[in-house]
């Protein structure tokens, strides 16, 4: 394997062979390490000492079940702190055939000129694309590549967003149709390859030599028994194959930890209009498709396709966080109106958490008022279009409530607070307020023993068992987010004592190691110190790791709750 | 005693057409499995069970005017 290191200052590209350290190291763990290694702390983020790192994960481009997540590193211009953010789609699979360990994009052209990357069997290339893709959304960007070059290939692009090096700006990876459904969303990655003046990265994967696996039979027989394990596990083989993501509106809404009204109450009232599965009704009867993979191979398939009333199709990648964030919490129940700001948000190149807490800010502020769909989808596209206002909407909550003087701001290093109340779901709360990431919902996803039930049953609404349980799934996660695997596999993971053992067989079939299961923590652990340790040096300290006070201050109904874990207690996290 | 159920994903077509939720009549001291004897989920089925909104079992006793919401296993994020 091989990583590139591609120059935009001198138009340059070299190829560099893997060194010995990195070689066990993919997706986050590898990006995390690159830009802890070779980016400076303090630099601007959308300067040109700062750098941009594309790694499939160890085990893409194998045939082991769900595991083509791409991890996208950098230091974040949302949040000034260390990001990883990882996205389904095709690019990792095929990056990972060509015998890609990793694309570290350096340097800024002095042109001001945007350029298209092409990856494929005989290296990396780059060619100016200004006049043909400038301004242009990420939709057409993509139709257009594929019409070039051939519809198989994968495209990875921003939007004006991108362009514009606005905080909250995405990278859209395209999905098997080639719609850029799926993005690397959080912290504003789409910025920083706008500020390097990529508009498209484009991986051809013709004639690749594939992933070489040191022991064929033995990874089979591990793969197979992952698949296995995700199949016969009923969130993983049933619930998301069924539903999507947004079953989730109901049993948070139940549990009183669906945040509405911006962080107001607990419980929305048009939760069934906006539920997973009102949307799975809508979606069946309008032909489009409630079980859709974001990359070939992938078994729990929780992605979908939506169509308007007419039949033709809105948008893909419709996820209980965009649901939510454009719903309840922004009091919104027509579930149309939030497909087609979903829609707008993939094709500008934004991420729709950060965006969904932007526009619960500025109803907050009286821009526009709660449950003004109409409003909101205004909104949102002033960001295509660079207008003051789209620019202030695109640069995130934080920069929105500055700008409107809010001080009801849900954000944690200045990044959106997703979809659970930390209030009602004390241990995502945990995880948002001490994540190396920002507010991070996947980075510790306790959600799972809080609600679902899943890898036992810690109660949401204690303070109890909170800190041990986030600071357990922030290590096991940061390790999954390495091997390429969806976060959702975790589910298996962690109620079937036979799927972390297949996913370290699998492993060491591959690369001819002798890795015990015991090492994935050790390896989650070192992956956060790093993250950690940059951020320190980036000026981050204790009392970064603290959510806003209103949390502290105003309960939350229907339970009438506070967070009320103490800084001391939240500071623990990080005791191993 | 009466307890106000919601049943959610692939359990919602136990409820009649175009209910949300129902009020059933129940005997003081019920406890949640009556709920699922009344709508006839099979034992064996895993279920995630809130009363109150708050984490509960098929052993949970119930009290006049609960509230239960019954899940299949569900997951997302």
């Amino acid at each position: 394997m091989k990583i590139y290191r591609v120059n935009m200052t001198e138009g340059k590209v070299t190829t560099e062979d893997v060194k010995e350290d990195y070689a066990a190291l993919g997706g986050r763990g590898l990006t995390s390490q690159i830009i802890a290694d070779e980016v400076k702390p303090n630099c601007n983020p959308i300067g040109a000492k700062n750098k941009l790192v594309i790694a499939p994960g160890l085990l893409s481009g194998t045939n082991a079940p769900s595991s083509g997540r791409l991890s996208v590193g950098t230091k974040s211009p949302l949040t000034g702190g260390i990001k990883e953010s990882n996205a389904g789609g095709t690019a990792a699979q095929k990056l990972a055939k060509l015998g890609v360990k990793a694309i570290v994009v350096e340097g800024k052209p002095k042109d001001g000129k945007f350029y298209t990357m092409m990856v494929n069997k005989n290296g990396v290339k780059l060619e100016d694309s200004s006049a043909d893709l400038l301004g242009k959304g990420n939709y057409e960007v993509m139709e257009k590549m594929q019409k070039e070059l051939g519809e198989d290939v994968s495209v990875m692009s921003i939007g004006q967003a991108g362009e514009y090096k606005l905080q909250s700006a995405s990278i859209a990876v395209s999905d098997p149709e080639g719609r850029p459904t799926r993005h690397c969303g959080r912290g504003g990655t789409g910025a920083v390859m706008g500020s390097k003046g990529l508009k498209t990265i484009v991986i051809d994967d013709t004639d690749a030599p594939g992933v070489s696996i040191v022991d064929k039979d033995a990874f089979k027989k591990s793969a197979r028994a992952l698949a296995k394990a995700l199949l016969d596990h009923p969130v993983c083989g049933e619930g998301l194959p069924e539903y999507g993501t947004s079953i989730l509106i109901n049993i948070l809404n139940e549990s009183g930890g669906l945040p509405t009204q911006n962080f107001r109450r607990g419980r929305f009232e048009g939760a069934d209009e906006i539920s997973g599965e009102t949307i799975a009704e809508v979606i069946n009867e309008r032909g489009g498709n409630t079980t859709h993979a974001c990359h070939p191979g992938c078994v729990m398939r929780c992605s979908q396709i939506y169509n308007d009333k007419d039949g033709n199709y809105l948008t893909g990648g419709f996820e209980y966080e965009t649901i939510w964030g454009f719903g309840a919490n922004s009091e919104v129940d027509d579930i149309d109106a939030i497909a087609k700001m979903d829609r707008i948000c993939d094709d500008v190149g934004v991420d729709t958490i950060e965006m969904a807490t932007t526009i619960g800010v500025a109803m907050e502020a009286g821009v526009i008022e709660f449950g003004d769909a109409e409003g909101a989808i205004d909104l949102l596209k002033e960001i295509g279009k660079g207008t003051p206002i789209g620019r202030i909407i695109g640069n995130g909550t934080g920069f929105t409530a500055k700008a409107f003087g809010v001080t009801r701001v849900p954000v944690v290093k200045n990044q959106g607070i997703p979809a659970y109340d930390p209030r009602a779901v004390k241990g995502v709360g945990v995880t948002y307020a001490t994540s190396t990431m920002g507010a991070d919902h996947t980075a510790g996803y306790a959600v799972t023993s809080n609600i679902l039930d899943i890898g036992g049953t810690v109660d949401p609404l204690d303070k109890e068992g909170q800190i041990d349980l986030s600071r357990d799934l922030q290590i096991a996660t940061a390790a999954v987010d390495s091997t390429g695997l969806c976060v959702f596999a975790a589910f298996a993971i962690l109620d079937n004592d036979e799927a972390l053992p297949a996913v370290v067989d699998m492993l060491n079939a591959q690369y001819g190691l002798e890795l015990e299961v015991g090492d994935v923590t050790e390896l989650g652990k070192s992956i956060l110190k790093v993250e950690r340790d940059f951020n320190t040096r980036a000026g981050f300290d204790n009392t970064d790791d603290r959510l806003p006070d209103f949390f502290v201050e105003e309960e939350c109904s229907p339970y009438d709750v506070k967070f009320d874990i103490t800084d001391k207690e939240l500071d623990e996290v990080y005791d191993f | 005693m009466e307890v106000t159920v919601r049943l959610f994903a692939t359990l919602k077509d136990l409820l009649p057409e175009d209910k949300k939720k129902i009020s059933i009549e129940l005997e003081a001291g019920s406890t949640v499995n009556e709920v699922i004897e009344y709508f006839e989920i099979p034992q064996e089925k895993p279920l995630i069970i809130k009363v109150n909104g708050r984490h509960g079992s098929k052993s949970t006793i119930l009290e006049d005017r609960d509230r239960v919401g019954i899940f299949p296993p569900v997951g997302g994020g």
